[in-house]
Formats: C-alpha cells, sequence, structure tokens
C-alpha cells in the first residue's frame, strides 16, 4: 500500500515504467529508436537539432568570472565540432551567458568573451568560422534560478545554436 | 550661500509663466546644512492647500516629497492649532512654534476660466515671524503632479540653499513573468514611481537606458532584430534610431554632459570590449580604449574632460575596477583599490564624486569615492543590488535591488541613512535620473 501511494504521488515516475514495458515488448519485434519509446536520450534522428542537443550536448560551463575552456569543456566542444564538422548545413550562433554575480554591463561583455572563446575553440577544432556568430545575453537569460551556487554554476555558459541551413 | 527665489522662471512643459507673490530678501534663520554628516530633519507644518480636492492632493505631493529626501519631518496636520483660512495672510506663528514648526508651508490651488490649474504657496520661518518665500504657478491639469515637485522644489532650495530633484523623471527597465523568461520593458515615471508610461512593448530584451542630459532623449540598448545594439530614442515623438553601425553587440551607452555625444562600449572580436564615443552631429567615432580586456560601463565627468569606466585590465584575482582617463583616451589610470571588485560608476553631477557597484564578501554595495579613488564610503549593502544613477542634484543615488523573486528600485542619499523604496508595480531595474525638467 505504501509503495503503490509513493508511485501514485510520482507520475513522472509511472510515465517512465509504463515507456520502459513498452520498449520490453517493441523490442521482440524491431529495434525500434528510443524515440518511439518517448525516452528522450539518444531518440533524436541524427542529424537534427534534437540530436545535437541531447546526444552532443549543446553547452559548457565557466568558472566565476573566466573565459578559459575548461578540461570538461574541451570534450564537450571537441564533440560539437564533429558533429558540425558532419551536418554542415548548419550556421551556428554561439551565446554566452553570465550567472546573476556581477553587474549588468560587465557581465554582457563576460557572455560575450564566453562566446568568443567557444566559437573560438570550435574553428580549432575545424569548423568554419564563416558559419560561426556569436551573442551575450550577459545575465539576462538565466536556465536555472535559485539564489545560491547551484543555479550560478549553470548559468555560466555558452550555449552552441543551431540556426537552420543558409539562414 | 542662500539663495532667494526672486527669478521668475518659465516652466516649458506646463505651458505658462508664473511670477512671485512676495520674496522678501530675509535673513533666513531656518535653513537645513546638507554638508553635516547626520541631519536632524527639520519639522516643517504643511497645511492642506485650499482648494477642493485638487489642494489637499497637491500639498500632500509637497509633504511626501519633503519627506521622502530625509530632511525635513512633516508634522501631522492633527496637531496643528491654528487652521490657515487665509492662506495670503501671516498666520499665528505662535501657534506654530508651539508644536515646533520651523517652517510653515501655506497655499490655495484653484481652476482658471481657460481650465488651467492655479497653485500659490508661501513658506514662512515661523520662528523669525516672516515669510521666506511665495510664488504662484499655472499648468494644465495633465501636469498637476508636477506642480507639487515643483514647489518642493523651491522649499528644499530655498531651506538648504542646493537644487531639488523632485521634478524629475526616472527611465527604467520594468520587469515581468518568471526569472527565466523575464518580459523586460522599457519605462519612464516620476521620480516618486508616478505617471508611469511604457516605451517598448516587451518583444526584445531592453537594458541600460539613460537620459539625456540636454534633450527629451534616451539612449538605451535592445536586442530587437537579433543583434544588441545602443538605440536612441526621442520621448516627444517616439522617433528611434540606431547608434552607428558596429560590426559587433555595442552596449553601456551614455551621453557626455552636453548631449551631443554617446560613449558606449563596442564588443570586438576576440570577444573583449572597447570604449568608443560617437559624435550625434557628425555620426564620427572615435576609439577611446584599445584593450585586450573588458573596458566598459563608461561615464562623463560633468565638465566632460574625463571618463571613469569598468575595466579587467589590471587582471589578476581583482576582476573588474575603475579607471578614470581624459576623454581623448589619454592617461588610464586605476583609481579603485579596495578589497573587492568595483563595477558601474558613475560620476556626480556636482563632479565631486564617483559612484559604484562592489562586490565584496558574498554582498553588494554601493558606495561613493572620490574622483581619485579615495575617501571611498560604502552607503548600502545588500544580497544582490547594483547600479547607481544621480539626481540631478548629486545628494541622493537611487540603485535596483534584488528581493522577493526580482529587483526593485532604491534611494540612498549621501548620508546613507535615509534609505527609500520606490513603488512600482512590477519588478524594476536600471533606473537612470532625468535632469531638472524645464
Amino acid at each position: 500500500m505504501r509503495r503503490i501511494a509513493k508511485l501514485a504521488a510520482n507520475p513522472v515516475m509511472i510515465a517512465l515504467v509504463a515507456s520502459l514495458a513498452l520498449a520490453g515488448c517493441a523490442s521482440k519485434k524491431t529495434p525500434n529508436s528510443a524515440a518511439d519509446l518517448g525516452l528522450g536520450a539518444g531518440a533524436a534522428t541524427p542529424g537534427s537539432a534534437q540530436d545535437f542537443t541531447v546526444n552532443v550536448g549543446d553547452r559548457i560551463f565557466f568558472d566565476t568570472d573566466s573565459s578559459s575552456i575548461r578540461a570538461d569543456a574541451q570534450q564537450t566542444l571537441a564533440r560539437q565540432a564533429q558533429w558540425l564538422n558532419k551536418y554542415s548545413q548548419y550556421r551556428i550562433v554561439v551565446e554566452g551567458h553570465a550567472d546573476e554575480r556581477g553587474t549588468r554591463e560587465y557581465n554582457l561583455a563576460l557572455g560575450a568573451r564566453r562566446a568568443a572563446a567557444t566559437r573560438d575553440y570550435l574553428i580549432s577544432q575545424g569548423v568554419a568560422g564563416n558559419r560561426l556568430k556569436t551573442i551575450s545575453y550577459g545575465k539576462e537569460r538565466p536556465v536555472a534560478v535559485c539564489d545560491d551556487i547551484s543555479c550560478w554554476s549553470q548559468n555560466r555558459r555558452a550555449v552552441t545554436t543551431l540556426s537552420g541551413a543558409g539562414s | 550661500m542662500k539663495k532667494f527665489l526672486t527669478t521668475l522662471m518659465m516652466i516649458g512643459a506646463l505651458a505658462s509663466g508664473m511670477s512671485a507673490l512676495v520674496t522678501l530678501p530675509a535673513h533666513a534663520l531656518v535653513e537645513i546644512d546638507v554638508n553635516k554628516g547626520t541631519i536632524e530633519p527639520l519639522p516643517i507644518a504643511i497645511t492642506d492647500f485650499e482648494g477642493a480636492g485638487l489642494g489637499a492632493e497637491i500639498s500632500g505631493i509637497v509633504s511626501a516629497d519633503l519627506k521622502r529626501s530625509g530632511l525635513f519631518a512633516p508634522i501631522d496636520n492633527a496637531a496643528f492649532i491654528e487652521k490657515i483660512s487665509n492662506p495670503d495672510a501671516a498666520p499665528r506663528f505662535d501657534d506654530w512654534k508651539v508644536i515646533n514648526a520651523q517652517a510653515l508651508v501655506t497655499g490655495r490651488v484653484s481652476q482658471e476660466a481657460d481650465g488651467r490649474i492655479r497653485a500659490e504657496y508661501r513658506l514662512w520661518d515661523t520662528f523669525a515671524g516672516q515669510q521666506l518665500a511665495g510664488e504662484q504657478f499655472f499648468a494644465n491639469s495633465a501636469n498637476k503632479r508636477r506642480i507639487g515637485h515643483i514647489i518642493a522644489d523651491a522649499i528644499y532650495e530655498r531651506l538648504t540653499g542646493e537644487k531639488g530633484y523632485f521634478d524629475t523623471r526616472v527611465v527604467f527597465i520594468d520587469e515581468s513573468g518568471a526569472k527565466n523568461a523575464r518580459k523586460k520593458r522599457l519605462a519612464i515615471m516620476d521620480q516618486d514611481g508616478a505617471n508611469v508610461r511604457y516605451l517598448s512593448n516587451g518583444g526584445a530584451i531592453v537594458l541600460t537606458p539613460r537620459f539625456s542630459p540636454s534633450r527629451q532623449e534616451i539612449t538605451y540598448m535592445s536586442y530587437e532584430g537579433g543583434q544588441p545594439q545602443v538605440y536612441l530614442l526621442q520621448l516627444e515623438t517616439g522617433q528611434r534610431e540606431l547608434v552607428g553601425k558596429f560590426p559587433g553587440m555595442t552596449f553601456a551607452p551614455r551621453f557626455s554632459p552636453d548631449g551631443q555625444k554617446v560613449i558606449m562600449s563596442l564588443m570586438r572580436d576576440d570577444g573583449n570590449s572597447n570604449i568608443f564615443a560617437m559624435d550625434l552631429r557628425s555620426r564620427n567615432t572615435t576609439r577611446l580604449t584599445d584593450s585586450t580586456a573588458i573596458d566598459t560601463s563608461p561615464s562623463y565627468s560633468p565638465d566632460g574632460s574625463q571618463i571613469v569606466f569598468t575595466s579587467d585590465r589590471g587582471g589578476g584575482s581583482g576582476r573588474s575596477q575603475i579607471y578614470v582617463m581624459g576623454a581623448d583616451g589619454s592617461n588610464p589610470h586605476r583609481i579603485s583599490f579596495g578589497d573587492g571588485v568595483y563595477s558601474t560608476p558613475v560620476w556626480s553631477p556636482r563632479g565631486d564624486l564617483i559612484a559604484f557597484t562592489k562586490q565584496s564578501g558574498g554582498q553588494f554595495q554601493i558606495g561613493v569615492m572620490k574622483t581619485d579613488g579615495s575617501g571611498e564610503r560604502i552607503l548600502s549593502t545588500g544580497f544582490q543590488q547594483e547600479g547607481p544613477t544621480w539626481a540631478p542634484n548629486g545628494r541622493v543615488l537611487m540603485f535596483f535591488r534584488d528581493q522577493a523573486g526580482g529587483p526593485k528600485l532604491v534611494t540612498i542619499d549621501l548620508t546613507g541613512r535615509n534609505e527609500q523604496s520606490i513603488p512600482t508595480a512590477n519588478y524594476a531595474s536600471d533606473p537612470a535620473w532625468s535632469p531638472l525638467l524645464e
């Protein structure tokens, strides 16, 4: 009883269990993609924007007040570059963002610097410079909204966004 | 040195002149020394102005302005002994002295045949037993609040010897919606939060509006069209234009003291930012810094000869600091050496101080320093606050502070003791104070 009550209180959990069950059945017939199962990860059509976001990783993170590309970010950017070189139809806008622990104008500049550092790293990995643009949002577009370090570290980011071919 | 209100000023937007009723060249006993570290607010009696409805509304605006300045302590009307029946006649000074009203304001508001409002006030020194000032104003009814602010400015100036700042406006960013999807709109209001008017629809992020010192014009940054750039907006016509054609983001704009230039940051291709000035007539641009650092938030000295700005060119753990250079970019030198990160320097309209935001010990502070960096004083400390702007008399700063989920506007005077909230319907940030209206 307890267990059921707990599950009922968590609809996400229930949905996930249902999906897995479905996957179990489906796999007997054909090797469906994960997208059919509603699972998300690994589900996207190769070469799609979703594929880039989910399977490659569209963002990297920075240390406080820094625009240095960290080791973990270098790995992400290497994967991004590989993907972008394979799917060369996309144009790319790199967004630079800052956390809220700085003043507005300085953070616009800091976001610009992060976007440029990210762009330069992608170029160093073979992505054509004329496909890349940058934009800074400073601290104006946070993704995480709490007032502590756990959120600030998610907001200090550069996001590689795809803008369709030839746009 | 005190000034007397002997001149007749034309208040342009009020569409009519005003004339002094009586102005005696008396030596006032009542005065406020705003240069003292601690200021005891002056007890002042502000009677309801004669005139149905409007009279009390306008004297109420006068009272609220003077109270919020922190320099005056309006006395509760319930304590008044004399009921003013004729605001033109000398009051019974003893009745006001006994409730310790050192100054007394009487007045009258009436409607002219042509529909305009006529407002008169008299300022009395109760202990000297004499009138200090008396003036009348005419305005159309849309400007009724301005009449109150103008009278408050006149009283403030008569009793402090300093220009007031009540007949002013503030341009700011109105913020609404969730923190990760905040809608930002350009907005303008009176300095006390009244008469809010929106200048953009919220479709694009807008930031950092600043007033022209000489025209009804603002400069600000907008993301419209996907490219963040600096714009000019004429407040009376609504006409907008891009400031210059630059390859990268332009931001952090501010006018020169003569209103003829906009100084701002331009992002270079390497991601660093330099400071440029654009002459608004010739459209010529001049590069003022050329560093592989972030140079931003430039602000001219009031005589236009120097520029204070934020830079992280010093590197190291100090991160951004405050620098001063000549208006031609010469001799940049660091002036902030305290323990922390400094940004958003703004030169006082009096020329004597630079206001700034300082991050130190996990807090954000609003402070002032002399123009050589000495004499730093912190006026306000909070978890997240920034962006000071000066009242035109250089006595009060307004800034924004994050509290309860979003930013709100706050003023603090140079003593650091008189903090006031500015009421706004939504969240509000990036205030910029106008000059005194004309």
